[in-house]
């Protein structure tokens, strides 16, 4: 990168020195310098380097309009497409609005939808299965990912190769990922009943694992976990990594054990990373759709149906329009909800 | 160590230096772990090379003939012909006529799949760039000036990412049928442009919030504008940043299935909805769903391996900064 | 690489503003839309005469069963353009006719000289009409369709397997006359070694997401005495979908799931029926007629090895009705030529190609023929079935009631969850909303 500028720009921290973007220490890409440019000749220079429109346009604006110039096209989209869209949602939990009946006459219901969504007992039923599916994947992922990161924390050879190779999981398409599991799990062509016969001598025929009332849940867990594990680590891994050498070294020197330093050193610093890996899979997770949808279809019978699912049914198959954006609104308000508290609390630990 | 926190880089961590057989250990299980969590994948590509009857055989093969089959079959449709139908044609013109004929079939036509990846290269794309074009203004613009509410517009922008997909979706399918963006790659950009732009946002942000505010001031002293500053010096600067924005909003536009499969059906229609729906002659055609996955997922593997540091960066960065 | 990742980018979003579409100055194209099956490749195939004939050219967008209602009628909804044609499920006849998405065909038949008086009765009222009953047509009937079963013929010819029948049930091993006898076909083929593997008795249907289950049981349901509602007062369900013989058919359907499929059969429609069969898992299978001619001309397991047969009675007859009619799209920018197709598909010379091809005609000039019945080892059977055909709710709502009972039937079949009376009384109350928020009962 040519320093525009024309004195060497100051050093500074927080970013990984690449070579090519370091200035400081490729003199031969900076422009012969002065002290100080005479102004004539370097408004040539920019003159000569700006395009037309900006400099027309540049001279005239100022720091206000130039903010407003470039956050308002953000605001304008995220008030079309996110904002207008869940007010119309709201005003649509209170009609009877059928989208497969765009001619019917529109009804105020007034909370009518609300109250049937709380005292459904099928309601409650998919929130349950979220709740199970969103706390055990959180549990395991945690665990998993806390353990592979302090592993490949002990840097030994190769541990970048494999670190990319962990990775590939969580780049595929969860819906995708779904359908081939779905493969995956067949008990008489699928190979994970094989290799669980192999391992354990269990006759591969004996059990289903997306057939079955017991084993359902566990199977949309386990495939969650195998795709976003390696997401936990690495965020897990930012925190291990933060923490400076020098706190163990004086730990050391006071001769704390390897199991009190990680105790009262490596836990502690590294909660607030294993609480936003947490917080950002807990969110993900509750929205969860594509991946359950294809691996099991919420069953059997409903004992996957997630939330998302059931709002689904009810919003392009059931074309309950009214009722489903009053569901959308108490899934929203409940993960907002949860989030902001969790989000306090996750801001407490990090002031400690 | 002191090096090391002069030239800004915190390279610290845990246990001072591990043992030569604690890292050997700690080596052999992540690399287990590696190559077990590849079981499935591998498994897949296997598939693809698989034919039909093989890849529906019990006990699964992992000994087999490899064939083109399943990437015949993604790519064409074929319908079943009676044998003298057969003996008047002329012989096979290609290695996938010669498969199909083999199975008394003809090549009726290309399969959807060609135009579903093209659908979803350009609608990916586009919505990244236009996301990050727009997160990496907005993102300045948070960072460098006053902005009223500043702190509660970024919570609720980055909080529109809570609803579940299906849940927007429903005033969308409303808002789009009125529009007429039903079905359009546009309406898609759109969509996903403003589904990442929060997320750009609030990462650049962050990668922006980095870089010292003493360079364009430097510039702007020197007699460049605000703009001029902005294109010449911070947007150099990060880079980095850009580029791991990029990769998340590549991938999440990539692999997104939900709006795909309520908004699009024929000409817009992404590959995600596309490949969990081939069908063979019974029931799903194993062979071609995985070779449809298999080079579904090349594109981004090639682009995450080969800006695997802006991604790390980029995950890492998001756990670090706030 | 930023750069080229951004130049790419660009790119892109330029390429998104091209328009994707074929130019103006083609030949007419229009697209028909039917779910991605056997009698679609016919159809296909079929259609080649009406481009020859017309100059116009066909598009297809077939989508398998498991999505096909969720993407056409998301599609309807959406005033897509997609479809021209759809051969549409007989079920959504009420909604697509309530909410205009249905071209309405009477005039047009009057003008062309089409007369439904041509097609078998059943179908115009399963596929054509709305409301039921009244002369009042949205489709062409097209294809002809009931569940049926298939079985291996050439296993139950063998005398070691018929003397092992006789010896356990002490009657002959033939096709089944009753649900019961089904049952015990199915129990005795259930884990039998033949040929060096292991078989199961019966593939029927399990399917959660879109109608599989609903369907299968149905067939179990009908012959034993389930009705949708009190012949004399509609909407009347109260003691006839709960009838004591519509609990022991539900109980008679979930014990044969129990007890005689494969293992991990679930979720299982018609792809997998066919799969299960044709590889030779079991003796079995239920599936609908228009799988019969593939399955008659399969390498493996058809010819002499493959027999068919009517669902089997038990207190009466029954068999789920199938089928589909073809309708013009309203929303459709080429409405002339998909009527020209319609006028073309309705000939009695073309419908019986159409048999020929593989595809079910409903036309009487196919059926009616005295030599119909030998046309096809299937033959008969169907025209037995469709004489006692039963249909699911047509209703513009049919499917929320559809989901009900997906849900209800799968959890109690597959999932265990309580028992077939409580299954089928919450059933009720899950329609009874339905028909309540129409205003169809108070």
């Amino acid at each position: 990168m040519r320093n525009p500028l024309s004195r060497p720009l100051p050093p500074w921290r927080g970013e990984e020195v690449d070579d090519k973007l370091d200035t400081r220490n490729n003199p031969a890409s900076s422009a012969p310098m002065t002290e100080l440019t005479p102004v004539p000749s370097l408004a040539d220079r920019v003159a000569a380097a700006s395009p037309d429109w900006m400099v027309r346009r540049a001279n005239g604006l100022s720091d206000r309009s130039i903010a407003w110039l470039f956050i308002a096209p953000t605001i304008v989209l995220l008030l079309a497409i996110n904002i207008f869209p869940l007010i119309w949602t709201v005003h649509l939990s209170f009609t009877n609005y059928r989208a497969n009946r765009p001619n019917a006459a529109l009804k105020s219901v007034g909370l009518d939808h609300y109250r049937s969504i709380l005292s459904d007992p099928d309601v409650w039923a998919a929130m349950q299965a979220t709740a199970h599916f969103v706390l055990w994947t959180i549990v395991l992922q945690t665990l998993l990912g806390f353990a592979l990161a302090w592993l490949i924390d002990r840097k030994f050879r190769g541990h970048a190769l494999w670190t990319t190779i962990i990775l590939i999981p969580m780049m595929l398409s969860p819906a995708v990922v779904g359908n081939f599991w779905r493969f995956l799990y067949q008990p008489q062509i699928g190979l994970f009943n094989y290799l669980v016969s192999f391992i354990s001598g269990v006759p591969p025929s004996s059990f289903e694992m997306i057939g079955s009332v017991k084993l359902a849940p566990w199977s949309i867990i386990l495939v969650d976990t195998w795709m976003w594990t390696p997401y936990v680590a690495l965020i897990i891994l930012a925190g291990l990594r933060s923490i400076p050498d020098y706190i163990y070294e004086a730990a050391e020197v006071d001769r704390a054990s390897q199991w009190r330093q990680f105790w009262s050193i490596t836990l502690p610093m590294v909660l607030p990373f294993i609480m936003l890996a947490v917080l950002f899979r807990g969110i993900e997770n509750f929205k969860m759709f594509d991946m359950v949808n294809l691996l099991t279809s919420g069953g059997p019978g409903s004992t996957t149906e997630v939330a998302s699912i059931t709002l689904k049914r009810e919003a392009f198959e059931k074309w309950r329009t009214g009722f489903s954006s009053a569901f959308a609104i108490i899934l929203f308000v409940t993960v907002f909800g949860l989030a902001n508290i969790y989000v306090k609390a996750l801001n407490r630990v990090r002031q400690r | 160590m002191s090096a090391a926190v002069s030239r800004g880089i915190v390279t610290a961590h845990s246990v001072v230096e591990p043992s030569p057989r604690a890292k050997a250990v700690a080596g052999t299980l992540v690399a287990a772990y590696a190559l077990i969590s590849m079981i499935p994948l591998v498994w897949i590509f296997l598939t693809g090379f698989k034919s039909p009857p093989d890849s529906i055989s019990y006990p699964p093969k992992a000994i087999f003939e490899p064939t083109l089959e399943g990437y015949c079959n993604l790519f064409t449709t074929r319908s079943r012909q009676t044998p003298e139908y057969m003996a008047t044609l002329p012989p096979p013109a290609s290695t996938c006529d010669e498969i199909a004929r083999g199975r008394n079939m003809v090549i009726a036509g290309p399969s959807n799949y060609a135009p579903r990846f093209i659908n979803s290269l350009v609608i990916a794309f586009a919505s990244t760039f236009c996301a990050v074009g727009l997160g990496t203004l907005a993102a300045y613009g948070f960072s460098r000036f006053k902005v009223p509410l500043a702190d509660d517009l970024l919570f609720f922008i980055l909080s529109t990412r809570m609803m579940p997909p299906i849940a927007v979706a429903i005033p969308i399918y409303l808002m789009y049928r009125e529009l007429g963006l039903s079905d359009t790659r546009l309406g898609m950009i759109l969509l996903y442009t403003s589904v990442n732009v929060s997320l750009a946002v609030w990462l650049l942000k962050g990668f922006i919030d980095e870089i010292p505010r003493e360079y364009e001031e430097a510039a702007m002293v020197d007699g460049y504008t605000r703009l001029h500053a902005f294109w010449k010096v911070v947007l150099p600067q990060a880079t980095t940043g850009i580029a791991a924005t990029a990769i998340f909003c590549l991938i999440f536009a990539w692999n997104e299935y939900a709006f795909a499969v309520l908004l699009t059906s024929g000409e817009a229609q992404t590959a995600p909805p596309f490949i969990p729906i081939i069908i063979g002659e019974g029931g799903q055609d194993w062979p071609a769903v995985a070779a449809g996955t298999t080079l579904f997922l090349l594109p981004i593997l090639a682009f995450t391996v080969l800006l695997r540091r802006h991604l790390l960066r980029g995950i890492t960065f998001g756990a670090v900064r706030k | 690489m930023t750069k080229y990742l951004l130049g790419a980018a660009a790119l892109a979003a330029a390429a998104a503003l091209v328009p994707v579409g074929p130019a103006s100055a083609q030949p007419k194209t229009i697209t028909l839309c039917w779910a991605a099956w056997d009698p679609a490749n016919a159809l296909v195939e079929l259609s080649k005469d009406f481009t020859a004939k017309s100059g116009v050219a066909m598009k297809f967008e077939f989508v398998p069963w498991p999505n096909f209602a969720d993407r056409m009628l998301n599609e309807l909804n959406s005033k897509g353009k997609l479809c021209d044609l759809l051969i549409g499920d007989s079920q959504w006849i009420g909604g697509a006719a309530e909410n205009g998405h249905y071209v309405k065909l009477n005039d047009f038949f009057a003008k062309e000289g089409i007369k439904m008086d041509d097609f078998m009765p059943a179908t115009v009222l399963g596929y054509s009409e709305w409301p039921k009953g009244t002369p009042n047509y949205w489709a062409l009937p097209a294809m002809g369709d009931a569940l049926g079963w298939t079985y291996r013929k050439d296993w139950f010819a063998r005398p070691d397997i018929q003397a092992d029948f006789k010896k356990k049930y002490g009657r002959d091993l033939a096709v089944p006359k009753s649900l019961t006898e089904l049952t015990e076909v199915a129990q005795f083929f259930q884990g039998r070694e033949i040929d060096g593997k292991k078989v199961y008795g019966a593939a029927i249907f399990t399917e959660r997401g879109s109608e599989g289950i609903t369907m299968g049981v149905s067939n179990f349901l009908y012959p034993y005495g389930f009705k949708y509602q009190d012949p004399k007062k509609p909407y009347a369900m109260a003691g006839f979908v709960n009838s004591p013989d519509a609990v022991k058919g539900l109980e008679a359907y979930k014990a044969l799931f129990k007890c005689c499929t494969p293992p991990g059969y679930t979720d299982a429609y018609m792809q997998e029926g066919l799969d299960a069969f044709k590889s030779g898992q079991v003796a079995l299978q239920m599936n609908w007629f228009a799988f019969f001619p593939g399955l008659y001309k399969d390498e493996r397991v058809g010819g002499e090895h493959i027999g068919f047969f009517v669902n089997p009675p038990e207190k009466e007859h029954g068999s789920q009705l199938g089928g589909q009619g073809m309708s013009v799209v309203s929303y459709s920018p080429n409405k002339a030529e998909a009527l020209a197709y319609i006028k073309w598909f309705a000939q009695p010379e073309v419908q019986k190609k159409w048999w020929a091809l593989g595809g079910y005609s409903a036309h009487k000039a196919v059926l009616n023929d005295p030599g119909f019945a030998k046309t096809a080892p299937f033959a008969s059977d169907f025209l037995t079935a469709m004489g006692e055909v039963v249909d699911f709710w047509a209703e513009p709502s049919y499917a929320q009631l559809l989901l009900a009972e997906q849900k209800r039937i799968h959890d109690y079949v597959v999932a265990d969850k309580g028992t077939a009376k409580e299954a089928l009384d919450a059933l009720i109350k899950d329609w009874q909303k339905v028909f309540k928020d129409d205003g169809k009962v108070n």
